[in-house]
């Protein structure tokens, strides 16, 4: 088993060196960004000069192995805009996004793991309808549409909430709740089939036959085991909340990584994009690697060699 | 060719065995289903509102008048029959662009899911098929990729690129093709240790024809259900890319444009964010639900559920 974690955690290495050459092709093809750090009356000398130092003017292989060597050391190199190291920048960013998401996955979970059980309890009634016909329509709402709904009406038209922003609590519920209603339904469908399975099975029967309580039944045997498979759909919907991330936090002004990726991503500044997907990547990464572990303390059944 | 051969390329085609030969057999398994048939019409008129746009739009979308802007719809004051669903902040007609909308939308939901359908089924067949060494450099790859959400990808390559429709189509396939890799390697493992295969590879038949006469015709019913519900999402993303400016550019119209452009007039014109927003959400349930119908239909193993 300890082998299995070490080599999991060992493949992480070249995932990462795939990204960062995948990002980096990019940048490279993207072009020259000297045009965009000097002022437009720039000397071409200056042009040159400036390329020179920044080793612009190295072949592709040169560039990518300088750029790996920085990376290995935490240097992900300058923003031209902010005129800082752009990590220092994404990482200042970051707790505004995380307290975004956990927020919404929180959300989500809360609503999610009730509406599944209950309807897979009651298959077929008039509540699991309700809760699956839910489901799906927030799975087909895109979410800044359901955000801009939700300005529109709480904060627009009834003045509940602030339009956007970060601070108090009041500023988190409407772009929360605008992340988690994609993320509760995906959850709500996969934890009311992954319920409904586990519902038929034998030991199930045979608690129900031997007069258990149907309370007892549900949780103590049902949704405990069914609970594997909700942890690897919520490791999974780590990449979602990520991407939700970007559009909801446009969406409110929400000051955290998706916005600044945005910004750095219409102004060019690929030092920025550079960080802040590495950071995304790594994020998502470790809570597959988290997700998997816990998948294994929590089924001795899962044996790996 | 030899009789064994002969009935070797034949035999495992299971699933042209159970497809329903007919139109009425089809006809009647749709109509089974109430949610399949409600997707089946909804994404019918969305065809037929994309192919017959020009006849059906009662504006030229692009046309700017300076007389009618930001007009409510018709039953409100100060709406008119002349623009059904009002009017932007240019005075162009919310009904029409709506409805040339729905092409960008099908266009490159479609498009998009055929270039990445066709990249994950090589790569998943070839993976699945050869194992070893290449497949775990294949699936490397497929963990980068899994690990980038994929708007983020698509909104790192559309910076470097530009927008366009044909980047947009571009990059959502080449995002996007992921998923189906995982699903066919997944399938390949298990049909490769079945006899048919195993038969054939002793007989001397080359890979390349093993891969194409008998693998591939038993991945395609879970490909063509993953792929519909697929351009779900597509359609979702490109509206959030469009959203963002990244996507379809003007005079091109996108429902992802309109909702943007709507939402710097949410306080006064509700109407401008509200019903492009409608058209996705309706659009991608209809899609959800025939895709449902068509896993029902097509996928043996969720019939017992």
């Amino acid at each position: 088993m300890n082998n299995y974690f070490v080599r999991r955690i060992l493949q992480i290495i070249p995932v990462l060196l795939i990204i960062s050459f995948i990002v980096f092709s990019l940048v490279f093809i993207a072009g020259d960004p000297v045009a965009l750090m000097l002022p437009d009356d720039a000397s071409q000398e200056d042009v040159e000069l400036l390329r020179e130092s920044l080793g612009l003017n190295e072949s592709f292989i040169v560039q990518y192995t300088t750029y790996i060597v920085n990376l290995v050391q935490g240097d992900f190199g300058e923003s031209y805009r902010y005129g800082q190291d752009a990590m220092s920048i994404v990482l200042e960013r970051l707790p505004a996004t995380l307290e975004l998401g956990i927020a919404a996955l929180l959300i989500a979970l809360v609503t999610s793991i009730p509406l599944g059980i209950w309807s897979a309890t009651k298959q077929n009634s008039s509540m699991d309808l309700v809760a699956t016909g839910a489901a799906v329509i927030g799975k087909a709402m895109p979410n800044f549409w359901l955000g801009i709904m939700l300005i529109l009406l709480f904060s627009v038209t009834l003045s509940f909430f602030p339009v956007s922003g970060r601070g108090t609590l009041m500023h988190l519920i409407l772009p929360s709740v605008t992340l988690a209603t994609g993320i509760a339904a995906e959850m709500t469908r996969l934890i009311r089939s992954s319920m409904i399975e586990t519902l038929n099975q034998d030991y199930v029967r045979t608690a129900k036959s031997k007069g258990l309580k149907d309370r007892v039944v549900v949780y103590k045997h049902a949704f405990r085991n069914s609970l594997i498979p909700v942890i690897t759909i919520t490791a999974l919907q780590t990449s979602t909340i990520v991407g939700g991330t970007l559009i909801t936090e446009t969406v409110f002004s929400w000051p955290g990584l998706g916005q600044l990726l945005i910004q750095a991503v219409n102004t060019r500044d690929m030092a920025i994009v550079q960080a802040s997907v590495f950071v995304i990547a790594l994020l998502v990464i470790l809570m597959n690697l988290v997700a998997d572990i816990l998948y294994r303390l929590l089924d001795p059944r899962i044996k790996y060699n | 060719m030899t009789q064994s051969q002969t009935v070797i390329n034949e035999a495992p085609k299971s699933f042209t065995q159970n497809k329903p030969s007919s139109f009425k057999r089809w006809t009647r398994l749709l109509l089974r289903s109430k949610t399949g048939t409600v997707g089946f019409f909804i994404v019918f008129f969305v065809f037929l509102v994309a192919i017959f746009a020009p006849i059906l739009a009662p504006h030229d979308p692009a046309a700017i008048n300076a007389a009618d802007m930001l007009k409510p719809p018709f039953w409100m004051d100060g709406g008119s029959t002349a623009n059904l669903l009002g009017t932007d902040n240019l005075g162009r007609d919310i009904l029409s662009r709506i409805i040339y909308g729905s092409q960008v939308s099908l266009l490159v939901g479609i498009t998009s899911v055929v270039v990445a359908g066709i990249i994950g089924v090589t790569i998943g067949l070839i993976s699945g098929y050869f194992g070893g060494f290449i497949d775990n450099v294949l699936m490397r790859l497929v963990d980068a990729f899994l690990a980038i959400p994929t708007i983020l990808f698509a909104l790192v390559i559309l910076s470097v690129f530009g927008p366009s429709v044909i980047t947009l189509i571009v990059v959502l396939g080449a995002t996007n093709w992921v998923n189906y890799a995982r699903l066919v390697r997944g399938e390949v493992l298990t049909i490769k240790e079945r006899d048919f295969v195993k038969a054939a590879h002793s007989i001397g038949v080359r890979n390349s024809k093993i891969i194409v006469r008998h693998l591939l015709p038993n991945v395609i019913s879970s490909f063509i259900v993953i792929s519909t519900l697929s351009v779900a999402t597509t359609i979702i993303l490109e509206a959030s890319l469009s959203f963002l400016g990244l996507g379809v550019q003007p005079p091109t119209v996108s429902w992802g444009t309109i909702l943007s452009d709507g939402r710097d007039y949410l306080a006064t014109s509700w109407w401008l964010a509200t019903f492009p927003g409608i058209a996705i959400t309706v659009t991608v349930l209809g899609i959800i639900f025939l895709g449902d119908w068509l896993r029902d239909v097509l996928d043996p193993r969720s019939i017992k559920k």
